[in-house]
């Protein structure tokens, strides 16, 4: 399968996605299954799903202390040790895992291969690559503070932060037409950023030959189902505008589990909301879960302390050894020979061996 | 044996993988010289490893029991629920591409299963099939695929294409580690007797005599007497080392290799050396002949095999009735020493919390294991100035240090060397940022593959490293690269005579040995090579003469 079959496949996944509420909603009038049912059930899911995973990786325990040492470790006292990055204690961890789970740690040292062969051999060069890091970043702040800022939806009053959020967020004061007075909300620069990674995403992935390659259909879904989710939210704030009211009385309800469908909201939003209940459902058994998973990973979340600390294995059971009375029954003639010291002497052990069978 | 390419032909490498081309679709092509031969049905039955036979990685047939899908499937199953690693680093993979760029097999081969994300991809697709709903009911589409003799094949060859030295671990945003994969992989591996014989018959040899080369006893000390010769012949001075002592403090155990293969033998001489000037302030210090192996070929095997070979350390440690353990110059030796020992064997409660005899230090840091880092013993006693040292000894040599990747990303071992080079030598270099700490770049023949019959894999593995050493070595004239593993001693030199001959290897402990003072040793013109001293060239060709 290569990578256009997989792109294909994926577009029409989420195609399919954004028309069965269309026709559900435009055709049918199902706004209680789209508005309510679809959502209870997506959210269902999503917890039930990801605390199973949560659950299941926890089931496996972690025999051995395997943290990937990053930098020095503690030894001699005059030897200034790698808090973080080669972490001896909790404290340690806590913060080395608060670099990698806020700032992308470890996405921040790619680099870029620049392989070159000149006149006397092949060059290698490892060129600077924060780019991903960079889209990975705006990717995941943005979606944070989109989804935060929604809390104007779930919540009445709405909560403080909504509203710093908004400001901080809107800062720029764009409108999106260079006219006063058209009532056009002012541009939300996460909107912007967002798109513009996942654009940034989805073209890396196909641009270079490597990840090209490895990309599977999961890979591109996620992408164009949340570009899709983008999309219509963008398109709902600024271009097909719906009864903002109406839309606020049904996520209160959902939220408040009073569910009700008020009259007026517009199909735009049924299909919003149908795809973040897929983005939700489809989270626990997708990659998607990393997002929980990061936190379980034995090579960032375990300090280097595994020479002063015991680690235990849970499962650890006995092995089959060769002792040394093993190794010396078998090299006793030649050890004797060169001088080196042993255990027992041959004579001794055949004395030995007569005096226990005669207790026998 | 497949001949290896010339460095020219070697490096015209395509990092460009097929664009039309799915990978599941393209079958394994098992290529001579980027494999070892199959482990010997005597090999594996000596430590009792399933479906013992001789078996050739070359053939269509490989001997399998009937029943090997459910044993792999099996085993999959029990290791999935007994390594949270496997489980996880199954799951969470974006396929972000970051570690695709950063293997020294994927950099020298460009062979796109060679990419990290890729190697774990050969096994997650098959975890889909068989363990996740979605790789059940939608197959390819999910990612997933069935294991069949060919995937297993595959498998099989890209396990045995990597070194497990972490490096792309470094740079994946959730911490995924390919040696974690490749490690229990090949114990998948193991279950149907599918070892390679460079890694099974030091497992065996290791298994009866101690060490990996199978050397008994006596050959040992006869090794060891040996360097005593040569040491005196270059020193004047005759050291005594001891072997199976009971009694003496500490236990020294090294890898074999120092002992039996050029140039990790003068690393050898160092420690001798070392041992002897610290004796006389009071190092009590034993070798031994059952313990005669640092490193860990069963590491390369499974879990069980490495804690079968590594119970040695402690078992005589507690025979002897020594207080701690010092131990060598090793790469993968101290990825199990420092990461597994005390889990696989411990607690050492026999043992007492190390003290350095000389210094009074006490090495909080392996109060657990009770095993001591040579080059932390070492720099310990320079910073007390403890020893006599005479760098310009070493001024014939220009240097730059390559750190192991276990040592690196698997311990964290940066200053400690650093430190005794700068003190026993004048001139040292580092080389690029990207390519030493903890980004250093394998030897490319880690994890068991330094055979002969996989040169071609081994060189181009090796590209990264060699190419940044031909940047310091053209730059500023470097000659000597130093390292603390004796798979790197022995590796490395093969691949600096393909890629940059003007450099050689050595161990820390060599250019410690050169430079250190004895007491009473007279004028030296060589160094332990045999080599002559900076200044001393023309006395040699008087001699010659």
């Amino acid at each position: 399968m290569n990578f256009i079959i997989s792109i294909l496949f994926s577009g029409i996944v989420v195609s399919v996605l954004v028309l069965i509420p269309w026709v559900g909603v435009a055709a049918f009038d199902l706004r209680f299954l789209f508005g309510v049912v679809v959502p209870y059930l997506a959210m269902a899911v999503f917890f039930i799903g990801m605390v199973a995973r949560v659950i299941g990786w926890g089931r496996s325990p972690v025999p051995f202390r395997i943290p990937t040492t990053a930098g020095q470790q503690f030894s001699l006292p005059w030897i200034k040790y790698s808090k973080i990055e080669s972490p001896k204690g909790n404290g340690g961890v806590i913060i080395r895992m608060l670099f990698e789970v806020l700032l992308f740690r470890s996405l921040f040292r790619n680099t870029r291969l620049e392989y070159r062969r000149l006149a006397n051999g092949p060059k290698l060069d490892y060129e600077w690559e924060k780019w991903l890091w960079l889209a990975a970043l705006m990717f995941h702040y943005s979606f944070l503070v989109i989804f935060l800022r929604h809390f104007r939806f779930f919540m009445e009053p709405i909560p403080g932060f909504v509203h710093i959020l908004e400001k901080l967020d809107g800062f720029l004061q764009l409108g999106v037409l260079p006219v006063s007075g058209l009532n056009v909300p002012s541009v939300f620069l996460t909107d912007m950023l967002l798109m513009l990674a996942l654009t940034y995403l989805f073209l890396r992935r196909i641009y270079i030959p490597q990840t090209r390659y490895i990309s599977l259909p999961a890979d591109y879904f996620p992408l164009f189902l949340i570009l899709a989710l983008g999309l219509t939210g963008i398109l709902m704030r600024y271009f097909i505008r719906v009864d903002i009211t109406a839309v606020k009385t049904l996520a209160l309800g959902l939220f408040t589990f009073k569910p009700t469908v008020p009259e007026g909201i517009g199909v735009i939003f049924f299909i919003h909301l149908f795809l973040i209940s897929m983005l939700i459902a489809y989270f626990p058994f997708s990659k998607l879960v990393h997002m929980a998973g990061v936190f379980l990973s034995p090579t960032r979340n375990l300090a280097n302390n595994s020479r002063m600390k015991r680690h235990i294995n849970p499962w650890d059971y006995p092995v089959k050894v060769h002792t040394y009375e093993e190794y010396e029954e078998e090299f006793r003639e030649l050890m004797i020979q060169a001088g080196l010291p042993v255990e027992k002497q041959p004579e001794k052990v055949e004395e030995q061996s007569e005096e226990t069978g005669e207790k026998e | 044996m497949a001949q290896t390419p010339k460095p020219e032909e070697l490096a015209k490498i395509e990092h460009s993988p097929p664009l039309m081309e799915g990978w599941m679709d393209r079958p394994v092509e098992i290529r001579e010289g980027f494999y070892c031969y199959g482990a010997k049905g005597k090999n594996l039955a000596a430590v009792g490893m399933p479906n013992p036979r001789d078996w050739n990685p070359a053939d269509e047939d490989w001997k399998l029991p009937e029943d090997w899908k459910e044993i792999v499937l099996d085993g999959f199953k029990d290791r999935l629920d007994r390594f949270r690693s496997f489980k996880l680093f199954m799951d969470i993979c974006v396929r972000c591409g970051a570690c695709a760029d950063k293997c020294h097999f994927f950099i020298g081969s460009g062979d796109p299963k060679n990419m990290p994300v890729l190697r774990a991809e050969l096994f997650r697709s098959v975890y889909r099939k068989r363990f996740t709903t979605a790789g059940k009911l939608f197959g390819k589409l999910a990612g997933a695929r069935d294991l069949e003799y060919n995937v297993l094949k595959e498998w099989w060859y890209y396990l045995y294409q990597c070194t497990e030295c972490r490096r792309c671990s470094l740079f994946c945003p959730y911490g995924i580690d390919t040696a974690e994969i490749t490690i229990i992989g090949r114990e998948l591996t193991n279950l149907l007797g599918l070892n390679t014989d460079w890694i099974q018959a030091p497992v065996a040899n290791c298994y009866r005599t101690g060490n990996h080369l199978g050397i008994q006893p006596h050959a040992y000390k006869d090794m060891i007497d040996f360097f005593v010769d040569e040491i005196e012949e270059v020193t004047g001075v005759r050291v005594n080392p001891s072997f199976n002592r009971k009694g003496a403090e500490i236990l020294f155990i090294t890898p074999s290799g120092d002992v039996f293969a050029d140039p990790g033998t003068y690393t050898a001489m160092g420690y001798l050396m070392l041992f002897h000037y610290l004796e006389s302030m009071g190092l009590d210090i034993t070798w031994s002949t059952y313990a005669s192996e640092g490193g860990n070929f069963g590491f390369f095997t499974s879990h069980e095999m490495a804690k079968r070979l590594n119970a040695k350390m402690y078992a005589e440690a507690k025979r002897l009735g020594v207080k701690w353990i010092l131990g060598g110059e090793c790469g993968h030796m101290w990825r199990v020493v420092h990461q597994y020992m005390d889990t696989f064997n411990g607690p050492p409660d026999f043992l007492e919390e190390p003290v350095s005899p000389i210094t009074g230090t006490k090495f909080e840091n392996a109060k657990g294991t009770k095993m001591v880092h040579i080059t932390e013993f070492t720099a310990d006693l320079i910073k007390h100035n403890k020893l006599k040292l005479d760098p310009s000894r070493n001024d014939n040599l220009v240097l730059t240090y390559h750190d192991s990747c276990n040592t690196a990303r698997g311990m964290g071992i940066f200053e400690e060397p650093r430190y005794v080079i700068k003190n026993v030598c004048n001139n040292f270099y580092e080389m690029p940022s990207g390519t030493i700490r903890e980004q250093t770049f394998c030897c490319g023949s880690g994890a068991g593959l330094n055979a002969g019959e996989n040169m071609e894999l081994r060189m181009r593995g090796g590209l990264p490293r060699a190419n940044a050493v031909q940047h310091v070595h053209e730059k500023h004239g470097v000659n000597m690269m130093a390292c603390i593993c004796a798979i790197d001693r022995a590796a490395l030199t093969t691949l600096m005579e393909y890629w940059v001959p003007e450099v050689q290897i050595c161990g820390v402990h060599e250019l410690v040995g050169n430079a250190l003072i004895l007491d009473g040793e007279k004028d030296r013109t060589t160094d332990l090579r045999g080599e002559p001293l900076p200044g001393m060239e023309d006395m040699e060709e008087e001699e010659d003469v």
